[in-house]
């Protein structure tokens, strides 16, 4: 058959970078992994230094080495209240994917029903988590579904925002296709809008994993250290209070572990189910 | 419009060709006037193909072509063969897992073809399909578009803005006048059939190219 090559030359069905020898596609991988490693180690080591010279007492900044001494001291007790935050983070983020997601598909459905109620979400969203915190502490009974709806709140919106855009932004082409067709409403949204809307939504997802837990921590700080278990924000705090500096900066580093491990498992799973058709999971071509 | 004719609409961008198509195929409501269709709107009595070839590029090229027959409520397995068929009928045996974007372009215009013509229509419209293909890549899809025609039985509508193009396929090619578009001339190309690649250097064929050339031309193209 007399067939054009592929557009894309140098991508093989199967995703790999032809065209460039397997050393040099090495030495980027190590390059990606090495370069901001590099930079870390000498961050730490230059951070050991000032401390020890300057004999900073570790009230006012601990070194690296001093706060992995205490990360591995406090460890099994500060796992617990990773655990804490970690279950509203969780939960919050899973009730931003299905209430988002229905919501968006309510959305998809009647333009009416998106202009009548998108405003009131952008005003959810632009109101800043930390000044109706207090307000919904109030209202809600429960330490626990107090601050998860508190985390829901900062998470919810990128999931709305992007998969109403994504439901929207079907091919108009294909729409037409499948009217040809005389495809039923919950055909053209469940083979067209949602497969369409899915690497918006996915991103969205990604967002929302991080704002989640941000959310959660910030329903932490306003609640306070009152209530039986402790998630990691109200540790810090009690750290700060009795000048524990070193397992504040523990509590901080798991946090933040915390969030790059979610975002993480986000991206590889968004990775994963876009990775045969769509162009964001594609390699880089040069 | 004779069953099992194959007709060309001719005429310079932004004439009104892609949306008398569309008027027919019953997506676009006529401003004035009617379009009266023995199938009377019955789903999958049309094919469509479009100018892109307009491909779910998340489902591979077997469920691009199942499409029709799925949304008509066919089930997987009912639905194989004829979806095999209509695969190896455009040339793409071996290709059904493989997903679009894995596709060059006049690969997944194939594809399209496929899922017009899966659903055996009774008229299938195609909306300047080839124009963003290289030629060599067109000139081997007419050839096989022919022999899909004849090989299905239907009537075909085909909207081009090329001459060379209108003349090896159809046997009418209706000219239309740009802005406002109306219809200026019609033509039949009395050529027989099967048209092969020799004819595209024949004196007949280069003859009927020049006739509706001027044609065209004095539509004011």
């Amino acid at each position: 058959m007399a067939q054009r090559k592929p557009p894309h030359p140098e991508r093989s069905p199967q995703g790999e970078v032809e065209g460039r020898t397997s050393g040099d596609a090495w030495r980027e991988r190590i390059g990606r992994v090495a370069a901001p490693l590099a930079v870390g180690i000498v961050m730490l080591l230059g951070w050991e230094a000032l401390v020890d010279v300057n004999s900073i007492p570790p009230y006012i900044l601990p070194g690296p080495v001093r706060v992995a001494k205490t990360l591995w001291i406090d460890g099994p007790s500060l796992l617990g209240s990773l655990w804490v935050t970690l279950r509203i983070t969780l939960a919050a983020l899973a009730a931003a994917v299905v209430l988002g997601g229905l919501l968006s598909i309510l959305f998809a459905q009647s333009r009416l029903l998106e202009r009548s109620l998108f405003p009131y979400a952008v005003i959810l969203q632009v109101t800043p988590i930390v000044s109706i915190a207090p307000l919904i502490i109030i209202w809600v009974n429960d330490a626990f579904l107090a601050m998860l709806v508190c985390a829901w709140i900062v998470a919810f919106f990128p999931i709305v925002a992007n998969t109403t855009l994504g439901l929207n932004s079907a091919d108009r082409n294909l729409l037409a296709l499948f009217r040809l067709y005389g495809a039923s409403r919950w055909q053209v949204l469940r083979l067209l809008r949602v497969p369409s809307a899915l690497p918006l939504f996915l991103a969205g997802v990604r967002i929302s994993g991080g704002l989640a837990l941000i959310g959660a921590v910030v329903a932490e700080f306003v609640a306070g250290t009152g209530g039986a278990e402790t998630g990691l924000a109200s540790r810090i705090l009690e750290s700060g209070y009795r000048l524990e500096i070193p397992r504040m900066f523990a509590a901080l580093l798991l946090l933040s572990f915390t969030g790059i491990v979610i975002f993480a498992i986000l991206s590889w799973l968004s990775q994963r189910l876009l990775a045969h058709w769509h162009e964001s999971a594609l390699p880089h071509a040069e | 419009m004779a069953p099992g004719a194959f007709v060309s609409l001719l005429g310079p961008s932004g004439c009104g060709k892609s949306t008398l198509l569309r008027i027919i195929a019953g997506l676009v409501p006529p401003s004035t006037g009617q379009v009266t269709r023995s199938d009377e709107g019955q789903a999958g009595a049309v094919g469509f193909v479009f100018q892109e070839p307009t491909l779910m590029p998340w489902a591979s090229v077997w469920d691009n072509v199942y499409l029709p027959l799925r949304l008509s409520g066919t089930g997987r397995s009912a639905a194989r063969a004829r979806v095999d068929d209509m695969i190896a009928a455009v040339g793409l045996a071996g290709f059904a897992q493989v997903y679009p974007r894995e596709l060059s372009g006049g690969m997944r215009m194939r594809v399209s073809i496929a899922r017009a013509l899966v659903t055996a229509p009774r008229l299938l419209l195609l909306d300047e399909p080839f124009a963003a293909l290289d030629e060599i890549t067109r000139f081997k899809l007419n050839e096989d578009l022919l022999r899909l025609w004849r090989a299905h039985d239907c009537t075909i509508v085909f909207v081009t803005h090329s001459v060379f193009e209108s003349v090896f396929l159809s046997n009418r090619i209706v000219i239309m006048t740009p802005r406002p578009g109306r219809m200026a001339a019609e033509v039949a190309v009395d050529l027989p059939y099967p048209r092969e690649e020799g004819l595209r250097t024949a004196p007949p064929y280069m003859e009927r190219c020049r006739d509706v050339s001027r044609l065209l031309a004095e539509a004011g193209a």
